[in-house]
């Protein structure tokens, strides 16, 4: 039931599409015991590789604490920006800097998953490749000419397009397709599991609240429906027995 | 104890009309007893205006009027106030079950031709408070500061901007600068929370007081004061309001309370058509999103705006039209000039008619979500036509029309 509710109150992001007209990959599920830690190492993720340029202003580290962390693990591994749990996960990176670097300055990630839904940023993370056209050496499918670098390239190693002449494809060409031409770190399965769980984080830091507000709604419409309706309904039939 | 309270309550009375208000409006207000489904959406609609009220109460204490504040102050209420995400997915949800139930309660009055003599001035007060509201929605939708909220205000303003001659200095003058500012963001603010509750709350006690000095319509049109108890002089029709339709009510508000709930807890974007996902963006006056479209509810006006093309290099005709097509309700009770009020009674034509307008409103209200193409313009202008059509042509259809014979007393 709650699992089912959960998937509703996704519905919405997955429907959504943005950007490049391409079919996004869903985001694999994840198993509701392995919810947290998969968000915890997302969480880590976050903060090693996108907390350098991006900010999550609206997001205080402390709130971390819903993924049970403590303040102490909080402060001792992911704690690189500021120096009180309590701060907000802001960034020193100057915009008019970044945005001599990359092109426009890095957009604030408190609240992506709730713009661009989490299909989007499965594919958007998936779908960098080496294109030495572009100022960065990196372009991608998802968000073509995107100002920023594949961060996660050492996880991910490198991809490159290659594109197939098909007959029924759009200007002869099939969809774009990406082969690893230099492996990284991790596995495609290994790195499409950490992806994941850093989508997993965005999607929790985007509404903190999620978990609370669909557990709380549980409760709110069994009462609703198992309680006051059936009173409501019998006090309505005692009242009017007498009308005729 | 029960003679102190008699007491209390006699000392009340002697210097304020309470008992006699109770028995006016409540225990002796008589109400026809054969009201369905279409009469809940009065009191639900009272009950929203309540609900906002007070979460926008509680919404304000931390809400700061200010361009660079409004964003994070949303978020900051969204994370760190207790319970504030309910209050907030309390107040956006109800902003649109708001209009659900007052498009559903006009609705009603359209089946039953509820807006008929003797019910023409309930009929323009309670346009009045759909015209207020449009406003009241209109300001709090700027208030969040994302994208859609500063964009959509943009498009709106323009509206007025198009006007002939004055439009630009209108423009300025709304918007107290020449682009959407922290000016204009403040002064929405005013508007939203004090100025147009006032006038809703004004709005909606005169509708009642104008309700209950004519008597309530019904599903079978008939004026139930007509047959009333010799002895009594009580609508033989009739049941007083409380207790019959209070607890009537209870059911309606319980099952309204589960859809409202249903939305609320377990998806308060509802795919982006409640909460908008470019609003989840800052505003950023230096960044047109690619396709601005209004909340839903606006969207049927929307998509005739759009439908007309540009004349004379102006914008002016479409924001005409989409003018029109909501000052036009203001006139139905004069365009109507059918014997009878219910549909029950009404013959081929207006249920033609009556059909043809419901579709016409929906599938606008389709079209003003989605961007436009040639092909869903030319829908969205034949829709207008046929929106137009209901209303212009009312006076001629609803007069050759084969009604039927109304009973004397109410049915089932």
């Amino acid at each position: 039931m709650k699992k089912l509710l959960l998937a509703l109150s996704f519905l919405p992001l997955t429907a959504f599409a943005a950007g490049a007209d391409i079919k996004l990959d869903r985001l694999p599920s994840t198993e509701s015991r392995e919810q947290l830690p998969s968000m915890q190492r997302g969480a880590q993720l976050f903060v090693n590789y996108c907390l350098n340029c991006h900010a999550a202003a609206f997001m205080r580290f402390n709130r971390l604490k819903d993924l049970g962390l403590s303040d102490e693990q909080i402060r001792q591994n992911l704690l690189f920006s500021t120096d009180k749990v309590g701060n907000n996960m802001t960034v020193a990176i100057s915009k008019k800097d970044a945005a001599e670097w990359f092109g426009a300055p890095p957009p604030d990630l408190t609240l992506v998953a709730r713009v661009r839904g989490a299909d989007w940023l499965y594919t958007y993370l998936r779908t960098f490749y080496r294109d030495d056209s572009k100022p960065s050496g990196w372009n991608n499918i998802a968000f073509p000419n995107v100002g920023m670098p594949h961060v996660l390239w050492q996880l991910q190693g490198i991809q490159a397009k290659v594109e197939e002449k098909t007959e029924g494809g759009r200007d002869g060409h099939g969809p774009p397709k990406l082969v690893l031409e230099q492996p990284g770190i991790l596995s495609k399965t290994e790195y499409d599991l950490a992806v994941r769980d850093l989508v997993n984080y965005l999607v929790y830091m985007g509404e903190p609240a999620r978990d609370d507000r669909v557990r709380i709604g549980i409760i709110v419409v069994l009462f609703l429906t198992v309680v006051l309706l059936p009173l409501a309904y019998v006090l309505k039939k005692e009242f009017w027995k007498d009308v005729h | 104890m029960k003679q102190t309270l008699t007491a209390v309550l006699n000392w009340v009375d002697e210097r304020f009309p309470l008992i006699e208000t109770w028995k006016y409006h409540l225990s002796e207000y008589y109400a026809p007893k054969n009201f369905n489904f279409w009469y809940y959406f009065g009191s639900l609609a009272l009950l929203v205006f309540v609900i906002q009220i007070v979460t926008g109460i509680f919404l304000t204490m931390s809400y700061k009027p200010d361009a660079n504040l409004a964003f994070a102050s949303v978020e900051y209420i969204m994370r760190d106030v207790s319970w504030g995400w309910l209050i907030r997915y309390m107040h956006s949800t109800g902003a649109s079950m708001f209009f659900i139930a007052v498009y559903l309660h006009m609705f009603r009055a359209m089946l039953y031709g509820s807006y008929q003599k003797p019910r023409e001035l309930l009929w323009l007060i309670g346009m009045g408070i759909y015209l207020a509201l449009m406003a009241e929605a209109f300001f709090g939708y700027l208030l969040p500061w994302g994208q859609m909220s500063y964009w959509g205000a943009q498009v709106i303003v323009n509206l007025f901007s198009a006007v002939p001659v004055i439009g630009p200095d209108l423009g300025v003058w709304i918007r107290g600068d020449y682009v959407i500012s922290d000016a204009t963001l403040n002064r929405f603010f005013a508007f939203h929370v004090i100025a147009l509750p006032f006038v809703l709350a004004g709005l909606v006690f005169v509708h009642l007081v104008a309700l209950h000095q004519v008597g309530s319509n019904n599903p079978d049109g008939i004026e139930i004061k007509k047959k009333k108890d010799p002895v009594t002089h009580i609508p033989l029709d009739g049941i007083p309001f409380h207790p019959y339709y209070t607890v009537k009510d209870i059911v309606g508000v319980t099952v309204f309370l589960i859809l409202f709930s249903v939305i609320l807890f377990f998806a308060p974007e509802m795919g982006g058509y409640f909460l908008e996902y470019n609003n989840f963006i800052p505003a950023d006056p230096l960044k047109t999103p690619e396709h601005i479209a209004p909340v839903w509810y606006f969207t049927p006006y929307y998509a005739m705006l759009r439908a007309v093309p540009p004349m004379f290099g102006s914008q002016f005709p479409g924001v005409a039209v989409m003018g029109i097509a909501v000052v036009v309700f203001f006139f139905l009770p004069w365009l109507d000039r059918s014997p009878v009020k219910s549909i029950r009674y009404r013959g081929p034509l207006y249920k033609g008619f009556l059909a043809a307008f419901v579709v016409s409103f929906v599938v606008l209200g389709y079209l003003g979500v989605l961007p436009p193409s040639p092909g869903r313009t030319l829908v969205a202008q034949i829709l207008t036509g046929v929106y137009f059509a209901f209303f212009f042509l009312m006076p001629w259809y609803t007069k050759i029309d084969k009604t039927k014979p109304v009973p004397e007393r109410v049915t089932g």
